[in-house]
């Protein structure tokens, strides 16, 4: 679960003002709204890349405001899947792990069953140039997973990828969340992304986000 | 038969084609530029490759004075490399990264070594170290007119230049694969160290390459605050001035060719890295 009770947080011109919102456990929220709206803001704000200035994140019933965002448990996937510059594929899916000081053999078996589960098996020996854009974001999906998150949030995993690979994606991205059960917020800006994939769509204006609704 | 007419009509086909193209009279003239400068460089280096005769730059390089000089010169650059990019790198990191009240203030203090005149630096170093607090530090770490002097009067300049280069490495790299990092367990410092400085790689080289360079040809604050004496506080800008003070030509172009040699080695080794990663 992840709830928002009056988040506010406000820099230069740009501010979020009372940011509430309540996405049940083990569903498909999407959030939607208008480029520039501070849609990133809010995954930022709940990851804690940003600290807000006012209001409570929940993330499964515990208040993780001012936890670090490494303590967390949250696997983030940022716009254009973010991959470390230097490292292989399978050092990037493992990388979670060796900070967390897992043993080899447990990094070797998680990234293996990711890479396997993700499509990216061919690909662990390699390093991220050349890889496709469908490529990047299951390699920055599976560095995401493979600590187990609670939640999961993706912020415009699908809008750079090619037309034909997008069914792919939300295929894989829903397949997913049902086999891990996770919480998921999908940050988009595509209707057609929400219709597929949403148990509940969010939506954000003016800073705040006014609407709710529930599917199925 | 054929492909020499092809060649000796090769001129005229050139001339021709500059008539009818002006894009071709564009590049033309550019090239021309380029060229023109390149000569003048090669021209200065050629002229001073071949004034004396091998023998009589070998033997002038076999001096005791020199070979210290040369010695004390490679240390103090490798010394000051190393400390210019300690500096830099958290330096051109918070100015890559963060904004802050009187950032630009900072950035222009930083800049203060590269534009102002190299003798006034080793002046002001002198005055600073005349001070209470720099009589201090020279109490317990002897700077003035000693080997440390000659490092830190190399490092005002090397650092400044060091702080760009790692300050535009860093604003190339993205900082969202650092946030990524926090999020799966990094602090800010370990995502630094694990994600961004590996990807850095080049530009550090390059840093520590430029401030290596900008050590060796270091001669005014280097003069000013460590002084000339021989066998001491003496590296190869010295020596060069040192030897054409006393007539010695053949030594001041043995030492100015091995500053070439030396800067070409670190343009090679720039090249090399820059390709390696």
């Amino acid at each position: 679960m992840i709830k928002l009770e009056n988040v506010s947080w406000k820099v230069d011109q740009f501010a979020l003002a009372g940011v509430n919102c309540s996405i049940p456990e083990g569903k498909y929220a999407v959030l939607m709204g208008a480029t520039g709206c501070g849609k990133t803001t809010v995954l930022e704000i709940i990851c804690g890349l940003r600290q807000p200035d006012g209001g409570t994140v929940l993330v499964a019933d515990v208040d993780v405001t001012r936890m670090l965002p490494g303590e967390r448990q949250i696997g983030y996937v940022p716009q254009d899947g973010a991959l470390f510059p230097t490292m292989t594929v399978a050092e990037q899916i493992g990388f979670g792990l060796q900070v967390r000081r897992e043993g080899k053999e447990r990094i070797v078996e998680v990234v293996s069953r990711l890479a396997e589960d993700l499509g990216v098996a061919h690909l662990l020996e390699r390093t991220i140039h050349g890889l496709s854009g469908g490529e990047r974001q299951r390699v920055a999906l599976g560095r995401a997973l493979a600590i187990e998150p609670r939640v999961l949030l993706l912020d415009e995993p699908i809008s750079a990828l090619d037309e034909d690979m997008r069914d792919d994606m939300m295929a894989l991205l829903k397949r997913v969340q049902v086999k891990h059960a996770i919480t998921v917020l999908h940050v988009t800006h595509s209707s057609q992304e929400a219709e597929q994939l949403a148990d509940c769509v969010l939506r954000m204006e003016d800073g705040s986000i006014i609407n709710r609704e529930l599917q199925g | 038969m054929s492909r020499l007419v092809k060649f000796l009509k090769a001129p005229w086909h050139f001339m021709l084609r500059l008539r009818r193209d002006p894009n071709a009279r564009f590049w033309f003239l550019i090239s021309l530029a380029t060229a023109g400068y390149v000569l003048f460089i090669v021209a200065m280096l050629v002229a001073t490759a071949v004034h004396s005769t091998p023998g009589d730059l070998l033997s002038a390089l076999q001096s005791r004075e020199i070979q210290h000089s040369i010695y004390l010169s490679l240390l103090t650059c490798s010394l000051t490399a190393l400390l210019s990019l300690l500096t830099a790198v958290p330096i051109g990191y918070l100015l890559a990264r963060r904004k802050f009240f009187g950032k630009a203030l900072v950035e222009s203090i930083l800049d203060i070594p590269i534009v102002l005149p190299p003798m006034v630096i080793g002046l002001c170093l002198l005055i600073l170290f005349q001070t209470r607090m720099g009589g201090f530090v020279d109490s317990v770490i002897p700077f003035t007119y000693t080997v440390f002097g000659v490092v830190l009067a190399q490092f005002v300049i090397g650092v400044a230049f060091a702080i760009r280069t790692m300050r535009g490495t860093f604003d190339q790299l993205s900082q969202r694969p650092e946030d990524v990092a926090m999020t799966l367990g990094c602090s800010r410092g370990g995502a630094l160290w694990r994600v961004t400085l590996p990807a850095a790689g080049k530009g550090m080289v390059a840093a520590a390459s430029v401030a290596w360079a900008r050590s060796l040809g270091e001669f005014g604050p280097v003069l000013v605050f460590a002084g000339a004496t021989r066998m001491k506080t003496e590296v190869l800008p010295t020596t060069v001035w040192l030897e054409l003070s006393v007539g010695n030509l053949e030594g001041a172009i043995g030492v100015s060719l091995l500053m070439v040699f030396f800067a070409m080695i670190v343009l090679v080794a720039m090249r090399m890295a820059g390709e390696r990663w």
